[in-house]
């Protein structure tokens, strides 16, 4: 088991390593570190000393791959690669652009990501399991007809319009809770309820389907035949038997997301003006603060990758017939 | 008629290629026995059906809004004519059949049917005493003498475009029902009452009602937009309607151009993986890894930031503003195409991995026929439902995703009209008060039409082609009886 996760530990390190090439790539051979010094110094007559200038002071005026003015090894470190892309395997994410200090960023604005990503993951897990089972329950019937439609329905509307409608009904219309803002501690609650609420019902509809999917699955199988044949009520079959066996594929299906939890949600927080990382990003893209857009892609990847190792984790542990070599 | 110069956008050019994929497809789907009784699988389901309306005229306004032109400019009187000047402004052919939309602009914001403008602005009476009051639109309602007169004008008028649709929808129904006659050897009248109830094999009673709400409506709508702001007025005074149909094209090219790069990437690098398994399958795999691992969003957000310096860059290379807010648009979808391709390539790997073990492949391969041949002849064809159905799924998901990426500042040109745009500047006008509710309104209609017709017809698509669909409603009830 440890040397199976060491090893997948090891085997993220080339996809890490392909996700900082793709990256190095696109900031760096598709655009050049003048394109950053012309759109961060806006004008668009901007001098090329002033270009040279900045580029000087961010650390953009060294060679790609190779210094030939330096000295020993630092002829392979003393270079863009080195300095802005290799650099973020040590979780070392240096000054951004406009000259904040990433690292120091993320740890602070992790928390209210976490704050608002995991209630919305935890109760709409719960959420679309319940209703799930509902439509499995009443299979066939008009309720679960025009439940599978219902879910359509709310996939089919943008989750920009859930943010604008929740702020509009709740916080401005009812006057419930605050239209954005945060503050830390308990009062964290006041501002993150109507958030929790509309990442919940924007996550609603494809999650249901695909849950009623997996019930349905596992109610055509065998066992639950068996189960029948001696008696047991529908609701036991569902509830003892169909849930457990259902839960297996949807735990196994979600745990990919919880790490990237962390993240927190791009369109939301910036919505709800929650300091996340979420809006954190977004502003960097608006501000093109290139260093920082860099470094949640690099982040990403890495969540997501451990997101694949704890998947695979949570395969054994729910089947024991799953060996992990 | 005025001179004009034919303006060819590259989107215009890749969507005229789609389309013609498209026709190509349908002639080899009809041609074909067992891919026409799953298209017939697709059409019975009525509200696939219903769906395929919505969507036809979605595309119809799309087609419409790719034939672009620049008109030639007025020449100043005297000026010996040596040369003629184009506009620098790109039309459309759309942009010709609502010219009264375009032409009438208001000052700024107007409700919906209003006559008067929505905020008090100062005005000048003749005895040059100054005022506040609500002054008259330009346009809207403007042929009315008195405002009160407005109800029973608005129905009038409301009235003549329904009938006119219902006109329209009678000459569409009729080769229906003739077809259907001749088919079933009905009397018309028969035929008609079967297509209507729903009696035939197709679902012609989805097509006919939603076929029905879609010409009055769009009657309707044709009639009043001409004397009336619909959906009112934003900001600066344009018809949101006009606005809404132009975002119309952006939605459907996002939602389709990147096809043209995901299926020769998904098809090709799948095919290659899973035929060729080895270092050519490790390659491929590592591939989408990295690619798949890194956040949708993010990999757009960046790809696409580089992308718009590249274009900014190359700035002269651009005659108008709407070949260059163009050639962002095209290299979105080649920036979403180039990232979206990993499912396909994964899903067509894993069915080649299947189908290459089996008996005629193999007896292929002892022939002698070359591996190219078996991939093409022998392998897609049989993994080719996969294919569409990705197609058909993905387009709803990636009109959503424009609306996010452009409110994220990495969607389309900030002068091309889309929902994202709409959406976003919805958000400062439901913050006033009074409060403006028609522009976000018009453009959540009309997006979630389009996004669940798509929806809608890409569920009938799947459960028709995908062995391992759901069950259907029907199925299940055969099931729960037995």
């Amino acid at each position: 088991m440890i040397a199976y996760l060491i090893r997948r530990l090891l085997w993220a390190l080339p996809t890490l390593l392909g996700v900082n090439l793709l990256v190095f790539a696109l900031f760096f051979v598709v655009s050049s570190p003048d394109d950053m010094a012309r759109a961060q110094l806006g004008a668009k007559r901007v001098t090329q000393e002033a270009i040279e200038r900045w580029k000087a002071d961010h650390g953009y005026d060294k060679p790609l791959f190779y210094n030939d003015n330096a000295q020993g090894s630092k002829q392979f470190t003393d270079t863009i690669f080195v300095q802005k892309s290799a650099r973020m395997f040590l979780l070392d994410f240096g000054k951004s652009d406009l000259g904040r200090d990433i690292n120091h960023e993320l740890y602070a604005r992790m928390w209210p990501s976490l704050a608002l990503a995991l209630p919305v993951f935890i109760v709409g897990l719960f959420v679309a399991i319940v209703a799930a089972m509902v439509l499995a329950f009443f299979r066939g019937t008009w309720l679960d007809y025009s439940g599978v439609i219902a879910c359509v329905v709310l996939m089919s509307i943008s989750s920009l319009f859930y943010i604008i409608a929740g702020q509009f009904i709740v916080a401005r219309t009812w006057n419930l809770v605050p239209i954005s803002g945060y503050e830390g501690g308990l009062d964290s609650i006041r501002f993150l309820a109507l958030p929790v609420l509309v990442g919940v019902i924007a996550g609603l509809g494809s999650n249901v389907r695909w849950y009623r999917a997996i019930f349905l699955e596992e109610i055509g199988k065998d066992y639950v035949r068996t189960a029948r044949a001696k008696g047991l009520s529908e609701g036991a079959v569902l509830f003892r038997h169909v849930l457990k066996n259902a839960m297996i594929p949807i735990l196994t299906g979600t745990v990919v997301v919880i790490p990237s939890l962390f993240l927190g949600s791009l369109i939301s927080e910036s919505f709800f003006g929650i300091p996340g990382l979420g809006s954190f990003t977004i502003e960097a893209i608006l501000m093109q603060d290139f260093a920082i857009v860099r470094a949640m892609v690099f982040i990403g990847a890495l969540l997501y990758i451990l997101g694949l190792i704890l998947t695979d984790l949570s395969y054994t542990l729910v089947d024991p017939r799953v060996r992990l070599q | 008629m005025r001179d004009f110069q034919i303006v060819v956008l590259w989107s215009d050019v890749l969507f005229a290629v789609l389309l013609a994929a498209l026709a190509a497809g349908v002639a080899y789907a009809f041609r074909h026995e067992h891919l026409r009784r799953a298209w017939h699988t697709v059409f019975a389901n009525r509200s696939a059906m219903a769906a395929l309306v919505i969507l036809l005229a979605y595309l119809l306004v799309t087609v419409l809004d790719s034939f672009h032109y620049r008109p030639a400019l007025d020449q100043p009187d005297g000026v010996p004519q040596t040369k003629v000047q184009y506009s620098v402004e790109v039309l459309s052919l759309l942009d010709v059949a609502l010219t009264t939309l375009r032409d009438t602009r208001e000052k700024t914001y107007s409700a919906p049917f209003a006559t008067h403008f929505f905020e008090k602005q100062m005005l000048e009476a003749p005895d040059g005493k100054q005022y506040r009051d609500y002054p008259r639109l330009k346009f809207g309602g403007a042929h009315l003498k008195d405002p009160a007169e407005r109800a029973g004008d608005i129905a009038v008028r409301a009235a003549g475009g329904a009938a006119l649709g219902g006109m329209l929808w009678l000459l569409a129904m009729l080769p229906i029902v003739r077809g259907v006659a001749c088919s079933h050897q009905w009397t018309l009248t028969k035929a008609a009452r079967e297509v209507l109830r729903g009696g035939t094999q197709i679902a012609w009673d989805g097509f006919a009602w939603a076929l029905l709400f879609v010409l009055v409506l769009a009657g309707v709508l044709g009639t009043l937009s001409g004397h009336y702001h619909v959906f009112g007025t934003d900001a600066t005074g344009n018809d949101v309607l006009y606005q809404t149909l132009k975002a119309m094209r952006v939605a459907l090219m996002i939602g389709t151009l990147a096809t043209l790069v995901v299926l020769p990437l998904g098809i090709g690098l799948g095919l290659a993986a899973g035929y060729y398994r080895g270092w050519v399958d490790d390659t491929i795999q590592y591939i989408y890894t990295v690619i798949s691992s890194i956040p949708y969003v993010l990999l757009i957000a960046a790809a696409s930031l580089m992308m718009t310096m590249l274009i900014e860059r190359n700035g002269a290379l651009f005659a108008t503003a709407a070949s260059r807010a163009d050639a962002k648009l095209v290299a979105l979808c080649a920036i979403i195409g180039a990232i979206s391709w990993t499912t396909l390539c994964r899903l067509i790997r894993a069915e080649t991995l299947k189908l290459r073990e089996l008996d005629y492949v193999q007896a292929a391969r002892c022939f002698g026929v070359s591996s190219l041949r078996i991939m093409l002849r022998h392998i897609l064809p049989n993994a080719f439902h996969i294919v569409l159905i990705t197609v058909v799924l993905d387009f709803s998901g990636l009109v959503l995703a424009e609306a996010v990426l452009s409110f994220v500042g990495v969607g389309v040109d900030p002068t091309s009209i889309s929902f994202g745009m709409m959406i976003n500047k919805a958000r400062g006008e439901l913050a006033r008060d009074p409060l403006i509710w028609w522009s976000i309104s018009a453009a959540f209609v009309f997006m979630v039409s389009l996004v669940l017709a798509a929806n809608l017809f890409a569920d009938a698509v799947r459960e028709a082609f995908d062995p391992r669909a759901l069950p259907s409603r029907r199925r299940l009830r055969l099931g729960a009886a037995k």
